[in-house]
């Protein structure tokens, strides 16, 4: 009796972490990007299509799995780089013009890929297997992926709070031209920022890629999520994402095992309406207030 | 002053038209234009492009052989992009402005319930070659598709004889999923089972943990799968590296997207599907087919069930002008109802119902091993679409513009 109650219990845990992990990793690139630079990146989904045909282009050749994805990360950080140098760095402080530009990138870049790779390629299978528990089988992969998201938040917090790129990163995005009088390259922490945030959403793509269809359009997939967690979290990606992506999970985890995917659907961009009318700085922006 | 510009340019150009016109030699016979509309981008892509070259193999086919009536086929073709309004848009367009005699074409069920209207207003004959859940009963549409009563009649009790009565469903939550989730429901309660959960899945999910498990709590012995597009094409692999392992049926997977090809096996392990072609099927016509086919586009990935369904729909439709000797779509209705239009095609010999303006097809039962091989247990030939004849559907002696359901069946 006792027993059941536990494995009901892991059961929820594991949908709970299991939409906390996609959500966080939809999420953290796109954060980052916005929260620092003020560019909305409607080409995030691209950078995450990016990340996964590497990843399964690169496995395919023979290279083991983590590096393959680690090559997928690093593709998407290179290209979102030029990205930035080429078209990004004249929209600063352009939101709009951001929007149209960004999302001009995500549609060429899905055609361009469709024309390239074709519709379909070949995908990757899951890695690990999986385990049984109470007459229920789980993913093991799946189940590794939160603390993967866990860690790279915690690697994403050491590099803005602990290294000199990440007190530059913050000067910067404080003060920009105070920081340049200081005599930081701004141009070139934007570039590396860009890139970061490009380069996160690389590796989500590369992380989903052996669970999910390789194919050009993939990127909307994690769209939606990314947005929603962005704008309940605010524009503060330390502070925000991780809090945004646990209310949101446990919300979707709970009304889709209760009710099915639409109810879990609807109920995220309830939630989202609901957060933006009542915070519409986010939750960081709410913890912000509270801790100043 | 720039109204007057206006004005004049199109004079201009319709009078330098004219000229070229004159001035160049005069074809025996004007083309028979044929519109297509289909998805070469966007989501649909992957199924859509083989239809799009049979079509082009059988319209050079045709051409290479005199044409239509001595006339010469001319394919005007627009990409649709996967995207409802564009289809609504070009769908006006070769009505209005290329004037075309027939138009082929759409994948899913919601961009051909976007144009029908279009198509009925115009009084456009109109084909719509895919597989579908079955029940429009439209005087200017013909469907040559296979239909739930083709595919599930077959498939739902074979599976439930040879696995067990529980059955579970997951389906794309529209038209498409809802009025065949509608069919397997009643199937599974004639031949005496039970449905233990059904579940209407929005296109954009691509996560499925939560939906695996609901289905491990339910324990079924039969997972139907009627999923669409690529987002939740996601949900075999992740139902794989679940260890879900529950045989699954189908109506839409391999015989579309060829996800036996794409996934790493054992994605699709113990997957049924009853489709009216695929490329493995080895019989003189499928095996001569392909040879045509790669002749032409030797880079095909896969040649689909729809590539069959839209090379047969230009042979039809050629037969079924002759048969009128007028490209006059009343006439080329009228000889389509006739009842002896058929061809054959890499599936065997199809022909048209004159009641439900629907097809008739082989039936093949696909079962899509650990490997990823294929075998076909079983095979039904000449399965009628029996439906809408029966539930009161005659396009031979009524008009009807409506899509029915066994829920709301046509008024007697």
């Amino acid at each position: 009796m006792r027993l059941d109650f536990l494995y009901t219990a892991f059961a929820f845990f594991y949908q709970f972490a299991d939409a906390f992990a996609f959500l966080i990793l939809c999420a953290i690139g796109l954060a980052i990007i916005f929260g620092m630079m003020g560019i909305i990146n409607l080409a995030h989904g691209e950078f995450i299509m990016c990340g996964a045909y590497v990843t399964v282009l690169t496995a395919r050749r023979g290279l083991p799995l983590p590096l393959a994805m680690l090559c997928g990360a690093l593709a998407a950080a290179l290209i979102g780089m030029a990205l930035e140098r080429l078209i990004i760095r004249r929209l600063y402080g352009r939101l709009f013009d951001s929007i149209v530009a960004t999302w001009a990138i995500s549609l060429m870049a899905t055609q361009a890929t469709l024309m390239i790779m074709g519709p379909s390629t070949e995908g990757l299978q899951t890695p690990f297997g999986s385990f049984e528990l109470g007459g229920l089988s789980f993913s093991v992969y799946r189940a590794l992926l939160p603390w993967f998201a866990l860690a790279l938040l915690g690697i994403v917090y050491w590099i803005f709070m602990h290294t000199t790129y990440g007190m530059h990163a913050r000067a910067t995005i404080q003060n920009a031209p105070m920081a340049k009088a200081l005599g930081i390259n701004t141009g070139r922490i934007y570039g590396l920022t860009f890139g970061l945030g490009a380069g996160l959403a690389g590796l989500t793509g590369a992380l989903y890629a052996p669970t999910m269809t390789t194919v050009p359009t993939m990127g909307s997939a994690f769209i939606v999520q990314s947005f929603v967690t962005v704008v309940l979290g605010g524009a503060d990606v330390l502070l925000g994402a991780a809090p945004a992506a646990a209310i949101l999970a446990l919300l979707q985890a709970g009304l889709t095992t209760s009710y099915g995917q639409l109810i879990g659907q609807i109920g995220l961009l309830v939630t989202a309406i609901i957060v933006v009318r009542v915070l519409p700085k986010g939750i960081s922006g709410w913890l912000a207030r509270d801790a100043g | 002053m720039s109204h007057g510009y206006l004005t004049i340019v199109p004079r201009a150009i319709s009078l330098a038209l004219l000229t070229i016109g004159f001035a160049a030699p005069v074809f025996a016979a004007d083309p028979v234009k044929i519109g297509l509309l289909e998805d070469e981008s966007g989501n649909f892509a992957i199924a859509v492009i083989p239809k799009i070259h049979a079509t082009q193999l059988a319209v050079e086919e045709i051409n290479a052989k005199g044409g239509i009536l001595g006339r010469p086929i001319k394919l005007i073709h627009y990409d649709t992009q996967s995207d409802n309004t564009r289809f609504q848009e070009m769908a006006r367009r070769l009505i209005q402005q290329d004037k075309v005699d027939v138009i082929f074409g759409a994948f899913s069920s919601a961009s051909r319930e976007a144009i029908r209207p279009i198509m009925d207003k115009a009084k456009q004959l109109y084909f719509y070659n895919n597989q579908y859940e079955g029940g429009v009963c439209d005087a200017n549409v013909f469907v040559t598709g296979a239909v739930p009563e083709q595919q599930f009649s077959t498939l739902v009790p074979w599976l439930m004889e040879k696995y067990g009565k529980k059955v579970y469903t997951i389906a794309a939550d529209y038209n498409f999923g809802q009025i065949s989730a509608e069919w397997v429901r009643n199937i599974v309660k004639q031949n005496g089972g039970t449905m233990v959960g059904e579940e209407f899945i929005p296109l954009s999910v691509s996560q499925f943990s939560q939906t695996i498990q609901k289905i491990q709590k339910a324990k079924p012995d039969v997972l139907m799968t009627l999923l669409v597009g690529a987002n939740q094409a996601s949900f075999y692999e992740q139902q794989a590296s679940a260890n879900l392992n529950i045989p699954m049926g189908s109506s839409v997977n391999v015989g579309q997207a060829y996800e036996h090809k794409r996934f790493k096996p054992p994605a699709l392990k113990d997957m049924y599907v009853t489709a009216n072609y695929i490329e493995e099927i080895d019989s003189p016509e499928s095996n001569d087919f392909k040879k045509r086919f790669h002749a032409k586009f030797p880079n095909e990935p896969y040649i689909n069930q729809e590539a069959a369904n839209a090379y047969n729909v230009v042979y039809l439709y050629k037969n079924a002008v002759e048969k009128a000797n007028s490209t006059d779509m009343k006439a080329v209705r009228k000889a389509l109802e006739s009842g002896d239009i058929c061809t054959t095609g890499a599936s065997g010999k199809v022909c048209i119902d004159p009641k439900s303006h629907h097809q008739s097809h082989t039936i093949y039962l696909v079962h899509v091993k650990a490997d990823h091989s294929v075998e076909i247990p079983k095979v039904w030939s000449d399965i009628k679409p029996y439906w809408l004849g029966e539930a009161g559907c005659d396009l031979s002696k009524r008009d009807d513009f409506s899509q029915y359901t066994p829920s709301n069946p046509p008024k007697k």
